[in-house]
């Protein structure tokens, strides 16, 4: 695949090494630029007259949630490069995005489960988006696992990646599949909600700054975990050479 | 077609030879069956509502018995180079392990399902349905079974970990079943969770034997 040059860092370890040196630590500082202003302005946000001061819990699990399935499409579309087109660097991308992904799954469900307990009176409840939320948690699992029980590593990577792309697919499936029971859960109130149901800018604001702030603390990790996985391939091949030598 | 249904009658009396076939899935699916009462209490008011939905869990469960083994020892004795090698593209190699899989231990527990909710307290007007979603259900849970088996090929912890990749793959039959199920003990219009469950397993059909053969390939490489 013929990448613009811009972009060759994508697939050239040793350009992805020098670019992901600066960006990894500018993704870092901006995440931190934007994650403390939201929550300062969420811990001085006024109250909501129903949900009192645990609306600041908000912006963090619906941050978390989209994060959730953003990091799994990335988790997707790299195993499709690792798989189809043998990117060394695509494969390394979903190794290091698998576990940060489940972080954020698991953060909505523990974050929407602190909220859930004074406003439904509940932990937990077998509600649709909740569900398909703990499935996607599962697959992340089910990934981790798959990759971890096969000893050769490109053939785990392999599995792995073909397993990713068929949950993949599957995703928007459970989703509905899960949207046919009746749910607890509130509907979106972000996008195309009505009048009514729509969120005030006093919450709005940092709920984006929140998941501007994630997107760009992802980026980081992800960059960061990624050249800790070509830093170990490294390693691993300057050990073979040596025992070879 | 020859090669085929050779291949077919092979993996059909595989499937039987393999700790018996559908005895001992059948045996399984009655102990479940059985822990069932014993766990969520054996009142016939509280069973009876949820005994549609214990029948097709425990279903589902008992479809994984024998998933570990249906690459795993091919691809030990060496039996699926040759598949690799022969006339019939993998892909439909894989596709007719999954088919017998289904024959010879799907089929037989789709019969046993109804056996099982009736033993559990559901309506005997149910029992048509309850076979017939789960002859559609064990079809997708065989090719999705089958999918896990072949992408574990390799690893040491196989068993647990087919369930693992597999159950979170389940959970659109086991919605749409069950909900079809219920629908009809509620006497609620039912045709669409029975036709959401249809094309969920045509998908897998149609879907899962790329992956499986995929998986195969690189298990073999």
């Amino acid at each position: 695949m013929k990448l613009p040059r811009a972009l060759d860092f994508l697939q050239n370890p040793e350009r992805f090494m020098t670019v992901s040196r600066w960006l990894a630590p500018t993704l870092g500082v901006l995440a931190a630029a934007l994650i403390l202003p939201a929550l300062w302005l969420t811990l001085t946000a006024p109250g909501d007259y129903q949900q009192g001061s645990t609306v600041v819990l908000l912006p963090i699990h619906v941050a978390a949630a989209w994060m959730s399935m953003f990091v799994y499409a990335c988790l997707g579309g790299a195993c499709f490069l690792a798989l189809v087109f043998r990117q060394v660097l695509a494969d390394a991308a979903a190794k290091a995005a698998a576990p940060l992904g489940a972080v954020f799954t698991a953060l909505t469900l523990i974050i929407g489960s602190l909220w859930g307990r004074p406003m439904w009176g509940t932990w937990w409840v077998w509600d649709a988006r909740i569900t398909s939320v703990l499935i996607l948690f599962l697959l992340y699992l089910s990934y981790l696992a798959l990759r971890a029980a096969i000893e050769d590593e490109t053939k785990a990577s392999r599995m792995a990646s073909i397993l990713a792309m068929v949950g993949l697919v599957n995703l928007p499936i459970i989703h509905f599949s899960v949207v046919w029971w009746n749910s607890l859960h509130q509907g979106s109130s972000t996008f195309g909600a009505d009048d009514g149901d729509s969120l005030p800018t006093v919450y709005l604001v940092p709920l984006l700054l929140m998941v501007l702030g994630f997107m760009a603390a992802f980026g980081s990790l992800w960059l960061v975990r990624i050249r800790g996985e070509v830093w170990r391939r490294r390693a691993r091949a300057a050990a073979l050479r040596a025992a070879g030598a | 077609m020859s090669a085929f249904s050779a291949l077919l009658r092979r993996e059909f009396s595989l499937a039987f030879g393999r700790g018996g076939g559908p005895l001992l899935a059948l045996a399984f699916y009655a102990c479940v069956t059985s822990l069932a009462p014993l766990a969520a209490g054996r009142a016939p008011e509280t069973l009876a509502a949820v005994a549609p939905g214990l029948a097709w869990l425990a279903l589902a469960l008992a479809s994984l018995l024998s998933l570990e083994r249906l690459f795993e020892r091919d691809y030990e004795d060496g039996a699926l180079d040759l598949l690799a090698l022969g006339p019939i593209p993998l892909e439909l190699t894989c596709a007719t392990k999954c088919l017998a899989q289904w024959l010879a231990t799907g089929a037989p527990l789709a019969l046993a399902a109804p056996i099982a909710a009736i033993a559990l307290g559901a309506p005997v007007s149910l029992a048509p349905l309850t076979v017939l979603a789960a002859l559609i259900g064990g079809l997708s849970f065989a090719f999705l079974g089958g999918l896990g088996a072949s992408l574990s090929l390799g690893s040491r912890r196989g068993g647990m970990l087919v369930a693992v990749i597999v159950l979170p793959l389940f959970t659109p039959p086991v919605i749409f079943g069950a909900g079809a199920l219920w629908a009809f003990g509620e006497g609620l219009p039912w045709a669409s969770g029975l036709l959401l469950l249809g094309g969920y397993t045509a998908a897998a059909v149609a879907l899962a034997p790329i992956g499986m053969a995929a998986a195969c390939r690189n298990a073999l490489s």
